[in-house]
Order: C-alpha cells, then sequence, then structure tokens
C-alpha cells in the first residue's frame, strides 16, 4: 500500500507563497486560514548565518496524535496513501485534534469542523500532483510514495541530506526537507 | 541568533495555541467535583448499607446531576459544531479520552439517578410522577444500595481520573503530558466534594468527618503537585520548558500564590485547626479549596495550551 508524502529542497524554495495561493485557490480555504504556509528560520550569528525557507503543512504522520485523540473518527488515516484525512460529517469541533498536534497543521474552518491539507486527494485520485506541488515554480515541492524506492521522492530522500520537523515528538512526521 | 517568521495566522493556533477558553476548565473542575461527589457518597452509602439520611448519602447524587448538566452545558457551548454533538455516540474510540468520557458520562446519570431512587426526597415525590414506583423497584433489587454504592465509587473514580487522562494523552503540550495529571485532577475532585459538604451539611460530625477528609486530600494533592513539577523538570527540554511556566514563567504567581497557596495550603491550616478543635469550623476553608480547584484548572489548561515543542 502506498504511503504517501512530500520531499521539499529547501534550496530550491525561494519563499515565493505561490504553494499557498495555489492551496487557498485550489480548496477554497477562506480569507484569515490557511492549510499551508510559509516559514523563514535564520540560525547562527554574523557572518555565519543560515537560512532555511521552508513550505510547511500537514506532516500526515505515521502514528498521527490527532487520529488518536478524535473522539468521533473524524480525523483518520485514508486507505489511498495512508494519509490523514477528516471526515467533516463526523466533526463535531471538539478541538482535540488541534490540541494534539505538535506542528500547529490544524485550524477549526468558519463552518465548524476541524481542516487542514488533504495533500489534494481529490487530485491525486485523478492522477494530478497536489495543487502546491503543481505551481511551485521552482520544482521544490515533490510528492509521491514514499515506500516506493523508485519514485521520485524516495529517489531525493535517499540521495540528499534531509531533516524533519520535531522528530522527537515522535509522530513519524512525512514531509521530509532536502538541505 | 535563532529567528523564526511564519506566514501562518491561524485563529486559535497562532500567535500561541488558545483553542480551550472558559468552558473547557469549568467543565473540568465540575466534572471532578462529581466525581468526587460520587466516591464519597458512594463509600458512605456503602458503610451505612442505605439506612443513613444525612447528606453525603443522599444530597450529594441530586446536585451531581445538577453539576454535571452545568458542566456538560459548558463542554458543550465549547464545541464548533454544536450540531454534530450526537456523533459522540455513534462509536467509541478506544484511544480517545474524550471518547472514554463521553460515555462515561452517559453512565453517570442513571448511577447518581440510582442512589436518589434508594430514598426520594420528599418533594420528589410530589412533583416527579413515576418517582414513588422506581424507587420501590430499585428497593426492590437484592442489595441494591451495596451495588449502587460501589457502581458510583467506580465511576466516580473514573470520571476524575478521565478529566486529567483527557489533558495528558494530548502529547504535543508538554505540560499536559504527566501521568500524574489523572490523579492530581482525582485528588482535587475529591477535595473539592469534600470541601462542598462541610460547607453544605448541617450535622456537625459529617462536617467534621468531611473536613478531615479533606485534609488527606488536600495533602494528597499537595504530594502530586510535587511529583508533577519533578517530572517536569526532569523529563525533556521541552517539559522542563512547560514547568518553567510555573518556576519563574508567566503562570508562577498565579500557581503559587492562587492555587498552592490559598487554594491548598491556607485552607489545610485552617482545616487541621478546625479539626483538632483549635479553632471554629469557619466557611472560608472549604470556599478557598472549591475556588482554588476551579482556579488549577484554568492554569493547567491556559499554561498547557501555551506549553510547546519547539523547533
Amino acid at each position: 500500500m502506498a504511503r504517501f508524502g512530500m520531499a521539499i529542497d529547501t534550496r530550491r524554495c525561494v519563499g515565493c507563497m505561490d504553494c499557498v495561493v495555489a492551496c487557498k485557490t485550489e480548496n477554497q480555504i477562506p480569507e484569515g486560514y490557511c492549510r499551508n504556509w510559509v516559514v523563514q528560520e535564520v540560525r547562527g550569528a554574523l557572518p555565519e548565518l543560515q537560512m532555511e525557507i521552508r513550505s510547511e503543512r500537514c506532516n500526515h504522520c505515521d502514528d498521527a496524535p490527532c487520529v488518536s485523540a478524535c473522539p468521533t473518527g473524524a480525523s483518520h488515516v485514508e486507505p489511498l496513501g495512508q494519509t490523514v484525512q477528516i471526515d467533516k460529517e463526523l466533526c463535531v469541533g471538539c478541538k482535540a485534534c488541534l490540541a494534539a498536534c505538535p506542528y500547529g497543521a490544524r485550524s477549526i474552518h468558519p463552518d465548524g469542523t476541524a481542516d487542514k491539507c488533504t495533500f489534494c486527494l481529490h487530485r491525486v485520485e485523478k492522477g494530478d500532483e497536489p495543487a502546491c506541488v503543481a505551481v511551485c515554480p521552482c520544482r521544490a515541492l515533490h510528492f509521491g510514495d514514499l515506500d516506493d524506492p523508485k519514485s521520485e521522492v524516495a529517489r531525493l530522500i535517499a540521495s540528499r541530506p534531509h531533516h524533519t520537523l520535531l522528530p522527537e515528538a515522535g509522530t513519524g512526521p512525512r514531509i521530509v526537507y532536502l538541505t | 541568533m535563532f529567528e523564526l517568521t511564519t506566514s501562518r495566522a491561524n485563529e486559535m493556533i497562532d500567535p500561541a495555541l488558545h483553542v480551550w477558553g472558559w468552558e473547557v476548565p469549568v467543565y473540568l473542575f465540575l466534572g471532578g467535583l462529581v466525581a468526587g461527589m460520587m466516591i464519597i457518597s458512594g463509600y458512605f452509602l456503602l458503610r451505612g448499607n442505605g439506612t443513613r439520611r444525612d447528606t453525603v448519602t443522599y444530597l450529594l447524587p441530586i446536585l451531581g446531576i445538577v453539576f454535571l448538566t452545568v458542566g456538560m452545558l459548558a463542554l458543550f457551548f465549547d464545541l464548533e459544531h454544536k450540531l454534530h454533538v450526537w456523533r459522540f455516540y455513534t462509536t467509541f474510540r478506544i484511544t480517545s479520552p474524550m471518547s472514554w468520557g463521553s460515555w462515561i458520562l452517559l453512565l453517570v446519570y442513571p448511577t447518581m439517578a440510582a442512589q436518589i431512587l434508594l430514598r426520594p426526597p420528599a418533594w420528589l415525590f410530589a412533583h416527579v410522577p413515576g418517582v414513588e414506583a422506581l424507587s420501590r423497584r430499585v428497593a426492590a433489587v437484592p442489595r441494591a444500595a451495596g451495588v449502587i454504592a460501589i457502581a458510583n465509587f467506580a465511576l466516580g473514580t473514573l470520571l476524575g481520573l478521565y478529566t486529567g487522562v483527557l489533558l495528558s494523552t494530548l502529547g504535543a503540550r508538554p505540560l499536559w503530558n504527566s501521568a500524574l495529571l489523572g490523579p492530581l485532577f482525582l485528588f482535587s475532585g475529591l477535595s473539592a466534594a469534600a470541601a462542598f459538604v462541610h460547607l453544605v451539611a448541617r450535622d456537625p460530625d459529617e462536617r467534621l468527618l468531611l473536613a478531615r477528609a479533606d485534609n488527606v486530600f488536600l495533602g494528597s494533592e499537595l504530594l502530586v503537585v510535587a511529583l508533577f513539577l519533578i517530572g517536569l523538570v526532569t523529563s525533556t527540554r521541552a517539559h522542563a520548558q512547560a514547568a518553567a511556566l510555573f518556576l519563574g514563567g508567566p503562570y508562577t504567581a498565579l500557581f503559587w500564590v492562587f492555587v498552592v497557596g490559598i487554594g491548598l495550603v491556607i485552607p489545610l491550616i485552617i482545616q487541621s485547626l478546625a479539626t483538632s478543635h483549635r479553632i471554629q469550623h469557619t466557611p472560608v476553608a472549604p470556599l478557598l479549596v472549591l475556588a482554588g480547584g476551579l482556579l488549577l484548572r484554568f492554569v493547567i489548561v491556559y499554561a498547557g495550551q501555551a506549553s510547546h515543542w519547539s523547533i
């Protein structure tokens, strides 16, 4: 069974926010909310400064705490790509998943249900890439099956130095940042 | 230098998590108080074998139902999609303490109602049709009082523990991520319930007994608070940073002065003096215990949301 994930090339990303705009457009995200965002991290001291620009979103964790915390089964693992999805019909808006996510990847949609990145599963089902991946002008975002050694994401992760966010939280994040 | 700039500004998430407001601490306090009431009333019902007609055994279940309903109403206000509230009862999620809690709450009502039916007050007979028949049916069950007492004791313990476990399983919030939060809220609930009886009971013996019990609960709670902080400080950096919210951080004064000082230590001193007959019993001590219990939930819920793993 496929295990979808992303490899995001921080050396290519320029922080143009096209991914954010594409997501908002594709998924009709209301004003003031976002399912993905851009972070700029600066470390060190002059002249040894390091900067990393990251396009961030839900990590579709292998051991997703939001799924464990959900009292109604609204947050669940979808068989397609083992991605973490929300069934809006089951969501009561208790916000346990928001509190359970160490990444702050979820929000409450104005309709009262939890909301987050879906990896654009509606596009992936049709053979397309997620909207953010498709529009990235720098080709910094790569999407695919992490368990398929022949996939582009798996090859990139195998060949490049990389890291994930908060590995110490033990959630098994599937967004991998190439450095 | 370490600087993080983000384009994200989602409501309730940024700049710091603030998903739960006053509703959740109020519910956790009332849930804990009712849990304590069930344990105390169950215990005394078992000891008195249903013959004692006192505050503890017969008034607490009635007030418990009222308090729990207020608490659940607060919880309902907190839901962002209220029309879907019934979805809690279409499934049972073993990994979700919130799911456990919703089912426990459903069992708590009939258990407390059964205790009321053992010896319903006269006004209930007069105003609610069918109470008499139901009461007779409950009394006809062999060893009804014992069964109801044990059920109250067991469910009260589960309810009290769950209010803490609910938060402690959320590993993304290091302050909450301690197994001691369950016992802490259980002792706090027991202490609040004992203080409540101390406050309302007319029988001086009952008052004295519950004040003594409250001293034990307050002492135990202080011990659990100490262990809770020791556990956090000696754990990972994220947990130590969470403990620092109470040890020099923004919640220090609130926690030590109001929760620990005014809510635990001062009432413990006053009640110890009263139970050893050095001073008169005063409603000040139980009132402080109740206020301290409520504030404990507020401080833990708010500070917990401010604690996080850092990149």
